[in-house]
């Protein structure tokens, strides 16, 4: 797909994100939009996704057999996957209304308990995710299934003990069909990455734990797909991968940008107003 | 004399390993993992055979957890193994999140649970597992007696769609199930029939049990002894039928009396038929070391012990 296309499609992301967070006055905005370019870039773009073969549609399998598979480990930022699955047809784009209100499939943190397509696994307590898109990579392995197993973790999630745990077993066991991200945005809820538990130089740790590390600017569209491409090149060598992916907490809203303040706190009324009135609404509102 | 004998005795843990190694030939979904305890939950014999079917994770238990999960997405039916400290207290909201909430079909198998695993101590002496486990909504909690009951329980599981904690020990205690039994999810195990106490045991003091039923029946006492290798869901119909004859209740198992079966029998008898009830258990506090069956006896899990609270247990009808 064309970059345009997909910086078209992010901005209407983002209205989503926003709307559905101000609906229910709670969630995780900042980090949402920090990663909305990386989901709608991979979504839209970058993965091979299981479609009906009569109406081109997405359609949902559970054991993502011979399709590319992503994993949300920082499930807080489940606005942002909830729109890009909806704006990619896994489920109804009015549903994003319900996020967060009681009976919806949307819940706070991803869920497969609900059944809604799209989501295998739940996450929303921290350091999980890696570990369960390495078991479906190996599951991959076992089932002579070419396709690529990509996971999302947020800098400060790397706090997390079990996050090292799945560092150390990947490489060990060849684990070369799976690219990771972190989310490096140098936040966390109780202040900058670095005051709060410094990681450091990331790099260098996974590079130590034997894994190829890269890296990208991940509120540019243009970079990101070309970032992805390598990195789909270099799979299938042993090793797996990880990307250190750049992006700023609330990117698209110029007043939530730059502090860790709108991690988790929603918009009221008029900042709703004024954040939309700096994103344009591409493919029309829910 | 009891209507059950024994030729052998065997560890629970062998029941798990044979088990393994029928479902290493015979259903090519299962895969295991384990955290560097490759000999203590007996996978060789399926490591040997289907070598590509199995995932070492070091020492590392929470990973473990996720990676099965991860497994049971591609369609495979994951045996995540270790001692039953680290495979449940250890990890538990990864089973929580991942495994549980998350409805996968993995199979959380653990050896080495309670006092039996004797001189290593309370550290490794898991006594909170049962409790831990059915406290999730939609875990299955087996318990099986002996290596028959745990091999034929270990081929059951791999059959069944959905989370399971199966519980299993490192002592070798009598094998008096049958060879090649049919394991049913859910169905208890009438041993022994009798109308005066209804005893029902699970793991190690199932054994126990039938020994203190011929200690009761010289006393002229007619014990009723039922194996409940299923912990979740329990058999409450069993549990009816035999305390509507008997009137009284001895539960008995090698766990904390707090979230154990008893608690499960109670809260259902509570509900349904409030009967005197009497627990063989450990009584809220930790293991220590020793040789097994010197913890059994200090605290209070055998025979003996299942006796005096059978007769406390008539006593208050």
């Amino acid at each position: 797909m064309q970059t345009q296309e997909l910086i078209s499609i992010a901005s209407q992301v983002r209205r989503d994100i926003l709307r559905m967070v101000h609906g229910c006055q709670s969630g995780h905005p900042g980090g949402s939009l920090g990663c909305t370019d990386l989901l709608v870039g991979l979504y839209f773009d970058a993965m091979n996704l299981a479609l009906d073969s009569t109406n081109n549609q997405v359609v949902f399998n559970m054991s993502a057999m011979n399709e590319d598979v992503f994993f949300l480990s920082n499930g807080h930022i489940s606005p942002v996957l909830y729109s890009v699955l909806a704006r990619r047809g896994y489920f109804p784009i009015n549903e994003l209304s319900t996020f967060r209100k009681i009976n919806s499939r949307l819940q706070g943190h991803p869920t497969p308990h609900e059944h809604l397509e799209g989501i295998r696994i739940a996450s929303g307590s921290l350091g999980q995710g890696l570990s369960v898109a390495i078991g479906v990579a190996q599951a991959k392995k076992l089932n002579k299934d070419s396709s690529v197993v990509y996971c999302l973790m947020g800098d400060g999630e790397q706090n997390e003990g079990q996050v090292w745990e799945a560092a150390m077993y990947a490489p060990h066991h060849k684990v070369d069909n799976l690219i990771a991200f972190i989310d490096a945005n140098g936040q966390q809820i109780d202040g900058p990455t670095e005051k709060i538990m410094n990681n450091r130089d990331l790099q260098m740790k996974y590079e130590a734990f034997g894994w190829k590390v890269l890296h990208v600017d991940g509120n540019d569209m243009a970079e990101l797909q070309l970032c992805l491409a390598n990195a789909k090149k270099t799979l299938g060598n042993d090793i797996p991968i990880m990307i250190l992916m750049k992006t700023e907490m609330g990117a698209g809203v110029d007043f939530m940008m730059g502090s860790n303040k709108w991690h988790g706190v929603a918009p009221n009324d008029q900042q709703l107003e004024e954040a939309l009135s700096q994103l344009s609404e591409t493919l029309g509102d829910y | 004399m009891s209507i059950y004998t024994y030729e052998t005795k065997k560890d629970t843990r062998s029941g798990f390993g044979a088990g393994m190694e029928y479902l290493s030939l015979t259903n090519p979904k299962v895969v295991a993992l384990c955290a560097d305890l490759i000999g203590s939950l007996k996978l060789e014999p399926f490591i040997k055979n289907c070598p590509e079917r199995f995932f070492q994770t070091g020492i590392a238990e929470a990973n473990m957890i996720g990676i099965a999960a991860g497994l049971s997405i591609g369609g495979y039916i994951p045996f995540a193994t270790t001692f039953a400290n680290f495979g449940t207290g250890r990890v538990y909201d990864q089973i929580r999140q991942s495994v549980a909430y998350s409805g996968k079909n993995v199979k959380i198998a653990c050896s080495h649970a309670g006092l039996t695993l004797g001189e290593d101590g309370a550290t490794h002496q898991i006594l909170e597992d049962i409790g831990l486990m059915k406290m999730l909504p939609g875990m299955v909690v087996i318990n099986p007696c002996d290596y028959n009951q745990t091999k034929a329980a270990t081929i059951a599981v791999a059959n069944y769609n959905g989370p399971v904690y199966l519980r299993f020990g490192r002592p070798v205690v009598p094998v008096f199930t049958p060879d090649n039994q049919e394991f049913m999810i859910g169905k208890a195990i009438n041993l022994i029939e009798g109308s005066d106490v209804s005893i029902f045991a699970t793991g190690h003091l199932v054994w126990e049990s039938i020994l203190a039923a011929d200690i009761l029946k010289e006393k002229g006492i007619h014990a009723e002894v039922i194996n409940i290798h299923t912990i979740k869901p329990l058999d409450t119909q069993a549990i009816w039928e035999s305390v509507s004859k008997t009137r009284c209740v001895v539960s008995a198992e090698e766990h904390q009396i707090n979230g154990g079966l008893g608690d499960s029998i109670a809260q259902y008898l509570a509900t349904s038929m409030p009967l005197p009830q009497e627990f063989v258990g450990v009584n809220d506090s930790f293991g220590e070391s020793g040789k097994p069956a010197d913890l059994m006896d200090k605290y209070g899990l055998n025979a003996a012990s299942i006796v005096e609270k059978a007769l406390k247990a008539i006593s208050r009808k």
